[in-house]
């Protein structure tokens, strides 16, 4: 079995903190504060873009290398669970519907 | 807090539980390959519990186990952990309005049980800050029965998943739910021109730096798509910064 260690907690209790910090960021402070233009700006677009840079590389690639084959369930899965969610505004639906693309994809054909 | 009698006794709580039972499915499959995926990537049963029961935040936590497996800096993991919750500080500008009336401990853990659809449905249902002693209790008893849904589809999904981690075989590749819910998070934040775009140009860069040490390529990704967007903000025509 894994060991559990000291060093990993303490990761797992700063990790926790970073949630509460961000959850609560503008209101953990009782006086009404503003960031700097720039920061604020930068907050238009930071959001979307941390996302999507953890989701493109789950999606296209494979141990660390752009996928070479189009027969991946993933690739059909993503932009179809996309479209289902533009379509109706449910993530619940996107997750449902991109699972019903990749499982048969995935398991069926081994894709 | 969906322990307190003022709370779940109100009958906002019971509308927001219902509102947000639909959802919990797609949470619990969320949180079932979260469980999974601690496991399996080689973290001990404690240290994926521990996980699940204090971080509360799914993306932060898919992307931090590589770093930690991998023994990556503290505050390198840290970093990454605030960059994919960055969302969360746009989220809690809007929300401040709503939380003002609490005294702080009271604000710190609504907003920590808060997360992205329980703000969703929260900002959908209350359009406006509510100004009365009446009002601010309808809406924390309607959070809080937002949350205590999440909260617990997610934990029961993840001590499940944790359980069950050496069960279900790696290769079902049911792990896929998670980022499928992610995809659904990033489309309801990408709703202006400008932010699709950025969307693009950080998916591109993230694939591109991927060699990159560390997970840097995040970081990369955010510092690129927000550059460009700061050029075409200038440049671009006034509507693709409307929402659509």
């Amino acid at each position: 079995m894994n060991g559990t260690d000291l060093w990993t907690m303490l990761v797992i209790v700063g990790l926790a903190a970073v949630t509460v910090l961000t959850r609560c960021f503008f209101f953990i402070l009782d006086k009404p504060w503003t960031l700097p233009g720039w920061a604020d700006r930068a907050l238009q677009y930071a959001p979307v873009a941390a996302l999507a840079g953890v989701i493109a590389p789950e999606i296209v690639m494979q141990s660390g290398q752009l996928i070479a084959t189009w027969r991946d369930a993933r690739l059909f899965a993503a932009p179809i669970g996309a479209a289902l969610f533009f379509w109706r505004r449910s993530v619940l639906l996107t997750i449902g519907g991109g699972m019903a693309v990749y499982l048969p994809l995935h398991l069926g054909l081994g894709w | 807090m969906f322990f307190q009698r003022a709370n779940y006794t109100h009958p906002a709580f019971k509308e927001a539980a219902r509102d947000m039972l639909p959802l919990a499915t797609g949470i619990s499959a969320w949180g079932l390959m979260t469980g999974v995926a601690m496991v399996k990537s080689g973290m001990s049963v404690v240290e994926a519990l521990a996980m699940t029961f204090l971080v509360y935040a799914g993306s932060s936590q898919l992307a931090a186990i590589p770093l930690i497996v991998a023994g990556a800096p503290w505050w390198i993991i840290l970093a990454t952990g605030f960059c994919v919750n960055l969302r969360f500080v746009v989220f809690s500008l809007h929300l401040r309005p709503y939380m003002m009336h609490m005294p702080r401990w009271r604000r710190m853990l609504n907003g920590y049980l808060t997360a992205d659809m329980s703000y969703a449905m929260f900002t959908k249902r209350f359009a406006h800050p509510g100004s009365t002693p009446t009002q601010w209790r309808e809406e924390e008893a309607f959070l809080s029965g937002n949350y205590f849904v999440t909260w617990t589809s997610w934990m029961a999904s993840g001590v499940a998943g944790i359980v069950l981690g050496n069960l279900v075989p790696a290769s079902w590749g049911l792990g896929f739910a998670g980022v499928l819910c992610l995809i659904g998070i990033l489309c309801s934040l990408a709703n202006t021109p400008l932010r699709k775009l950025s969307a693009l140009v950080a998916g591109g860069a993230a694939v591109a730096a991927y060699s990159f040490p560390l997970k840097l390529n995040i970081v990369i990704a955010i510092i690129s798509a927000v550059a460009v967007s700061f050029w075409l903000e200038r440049r671009g025509p006034v509507a693709w910064k409307k929402a659509t």
